[in-house]
């Protein structure tokens, strides 16, 4: 059960844990979106705590170019508070923990590049840059991303939320043939 | 009454705390469920492991029994749960890129963030993209502003489009997400003995 083995230079370390049940997983996850809503009154999300580190670190540079801008000032709120008091920010740093916590009980905390075998990891990393970029600018256009719009308004039935979730795997199913390489 | 922050039950600064522990919450169960991994999320659209369809409905199907139910033992004011308005046209046009995104790059903004803190410089990558990507939106936003804003249908859920009640709407989706993993787990045998790799 315990599973060791000896690596190359005679060393004993643990071997990654098999990944949970997704069954089980999305219940806990369920549980802990279902614990946002009836303590904060609000689901969960991602993108927005980057959108705030963005804006801050525009107002930073070039104070008047994010005061005139609509899509930085909200972030930015009124002034009478720290815009970096943000409800998302905290819990994306509790994500990175909790991540970190998780990995490393099941020692899948690993320094690599995860891809398929016949691709390079600096194609990989070029196409992990792209997918990003992308998905930083979706994610603003449609007001969320798969967890603040997909995962938290498919919870409370939103319209939007649905038909975005829809329109992500149709999106991915759509390109998923052309960057097969990449992955298969 | 719940939601508890909406009654006063504690101030802005201990939501923050709260913020801190739901997140830790939510980044362990995204590890625990392989989404730190970019090879596992992606194999969702090569059909081969639909670990993030399994995932992500059984999530949605039990905050939304949740909800129900703790709305109809009248624990719960639902009406102070937040629910965005649906921009409907914005939201499609941004789903569809993302989820090419999501392809292409491997990763969401969420589970970027698992990804980066177990190791993965892939997932470090991604991050700074997502960052150069809002970057790109925010300068062109005057540009945008109109369209973002636009086929705003207001606060709207299914219970409202589809006409139906609260019960029969969850109800068929508990239906639809059954039907949804029975799929899922034919499509993976099915696809594992065609490409001849196993279920990881």
């Amino acid at each position: 059960m315990n599973s060791k083995k000896e690596n190359s230079r005679g060393e004993k370390e643990f071997e990654p844990k098999p990944y949970s049940n997704p069954y089980l997983v999305g219940f806990g996850l369920g549980l802990i979106l279902l614990a946002a809503f009836l303590v904060m009154g609000r689901g969960l999300g991602a993108s927005g705590a980057v959108s705030t580190v963005v804006a801050v670190g525009v107002e930073k540079i070039a104070p008047e170019h994010a005061a005139k801008n609509n899509f930085y000032s909200e972030y930015l709120g009124d002034g009478t508070s720290n815009p970096l008091k943000d409800w998302l920010l905290f819990e994306v740093i509790g994500v990175l923990v909790g991540g970190f916590i998780s990995g490393a009980l099941a020692h899948r905390i690993k320094r690599t590049t995860e891809k398929g075998p016949n691709v390079s990891v600096k194609t990989r990393l070029i196409y992990a840059f792209v997918g990003g970029a992308m998905m930083g600018f979706a994610s603003k256009l449609a007001r969320g991303c798969t967890s603040g719009l997909a995962l938290t308004g498919g919870a409370v039935l939103s319209l939007g939320g649905w038909a975005f979730m829809l329109s992500v795997f149709g999106g991915g199913y759509a390109v998923a043939y052309f960057v097969r390489r990449q992955w298969l | 009454m719940m939601p508890y922050f909406k009654f006063d039950y504690f101030g802005f600064d201990f939501s923050l705390v709260v913020a801190f522990i739901i997140g830790i919450g939510f980044g362990f169960a995204l590890e625990r469920g392989g989404f730190g991994n970019a090879r596992i999320l992606a194999a969702q659209f090569y059909f081969y492991n639909m670990r993030v369809l399994k995932v992500m409905f059984t999530s949605i199907v039990t905050a939304m029994l949740g909800l129900f139910y703790f709305t109809w033992i009248g624990w719960l004011d639902i009406s102070l749960v937040y629910i965005g308005d649906t921009y409907i046209v914005p939201q499609i046009i941004g789903g569809l890129l993302l989820g090419m995104g999501f392809v292409i790059g491997g990763y969401c903004p969420g589970t970027s963030v698992v990804s980066a803190a177990t190791g993965r410089t892939d997932g470090m990558v991604f991050i700074a993209g997502i960052i150069f990507g809002i970057i790109v939106f925010g300068e062109m936003f005057p540009l945008l502003e109109g369209f973002y804003n636009s086929t705003n249908l207001g606060r709207v859920t299914l219970v409202d489009f589809f006409g139906l009640s609260q019960g029969m709407l969850v109800f068929l989706i508990v239906l639809m997400a059954l039907g949804a993993f029975a799929a899922a787990e034919w499509g993976e045998r099915f696809f594992a003995k065609k490409n001849g790799r196993g279920v990881e």
